[in-house]
């Protein structure tokens, strides 16, 4: 159903010829991950397809400026991302528009507080309807510019180095963040997990 | 960096994510391993944001597929029509 480990083999140079039926190739080999980079970045259907179309139209219109020195997913990820991160900033009408999309924030990991080994639990318990719903909040709630590595990385599994061209950070920018969303993530996943624990020991 | 020993924890927290996503030297593996062999926490941390990462591809991997509707849409926005498999009308 999806192509996202196979590279299907696009020629930008058809691609920069106009034609057509290779455009129509590029969408449908690279607009799943795409479209589930917008679901997870934003939230919602309505504005993860408009990401989706955004980034497409965007590509079309800016394909001269494709230098071929990333790959072609790597770069339409950085549209991608770029349009997500400005359509989350447009819902915030105190923030203004001009400023940079990415504050920079780069600082230090938290250390962990919670000590919870939760991580011998069968999969099926952990990833029940419910868990699985625990998880998704948990990676929904972490801030954007965190969640934007971390799912560049951990769920699209782009390469430190590719995560880092598509966002216009240094390689050492990405494993920062990367580190602070892991352990954000293990951070609330182990206080979920443990009140599971206690409450399943207390019921019997 | 190379010489970064683990005697803290913090020490360990710092190149968690290399060494889960398997990038560090041998020696720095077996610093690691040395140190959570004596440290029940860094050794719970290192085992449950494996387990974190591990729950996230796992619950990902069924979702990887675009809705039909979504690329129909999409497809006429870019004024692909004719694109469109005739079966997804
Ligand atoms: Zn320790």
């Amino acid at each position: 159903m999806t192509t996202e480990n196979t590279m299907p083999d696009i020629s930008i140079e058809a691609l920069r010829q106009g034609d057509r039926s290779e455009f129509a190739r590029l969408v449908d080999a690279y607009s799943a991950p795409i479209y589930h980079l917008g679901l997870r970045m934003l939230g919602n259907e309505q504005d993860a397809e408009d990401v989706l179309q955004n980034t497409f139209i965007n590509a079309l219109t800016h394909l001269h400026g494709f230098e071929g020195r990333s790959s072609i997913l790597t770069w339409l990820y950085r549209i991608a991302a770029n349009e997500a991160l400005m359509t989350l900033r447009r819902g915030r009408p105190e923030v203004n528009i001009d400023d940079p999309v990415d504050s920079g924030d780069d600082g230090e990991a938290l250390p962990p507080t919670q000590f919870v080994d939760w991580s011998a639990l069968p999969e099926d318990e952990l990833l029940s309807a419910e868990g699985k719903q625990a998880l998704d909040a948990a990676i929904q709630s972490l801030p954007e510019n965190l969640r934007m590595v971390f799912l560049l990385r951990d769920i699209q599994e782009l390469s430190i180095r590719d995560v880092a061209s598509a966002l216009d950070l240094t390689e050492a920018n990405v494993k920062v963040r990367l580190l602070r969303a892991r352990l954000l993530l293990r951070e609330r996943l182990s206080f979920y997990y443990g009140e599971r624990m206690r409450k399943e020991k207390t019921n019997g | 960096m190379a010489e970064t020993t683990f005697t803290s924890c913090e020490g360990l927290l710092g190149s968690l994510s290399d060494y889960i996503d398997g990038e560090l030297g041998a020696e720095l593996c077996r610093q690691i391993e040395k140190h959570v062999a004596e440290c029940e926490n860094c050794r719970i941390v290192v085992d449950t944001t494996r387990k974190t990462i591990d729950l996230v591809h796992v619950s990902n991997a069924s979702e990887t597929g675009l809705p039909e509707d979504v690329r129909d849409r999409l497809f006429k926005r870019l004024n692909l029509d004719d694109y469109l498999k005739p079966s997804a009308k």
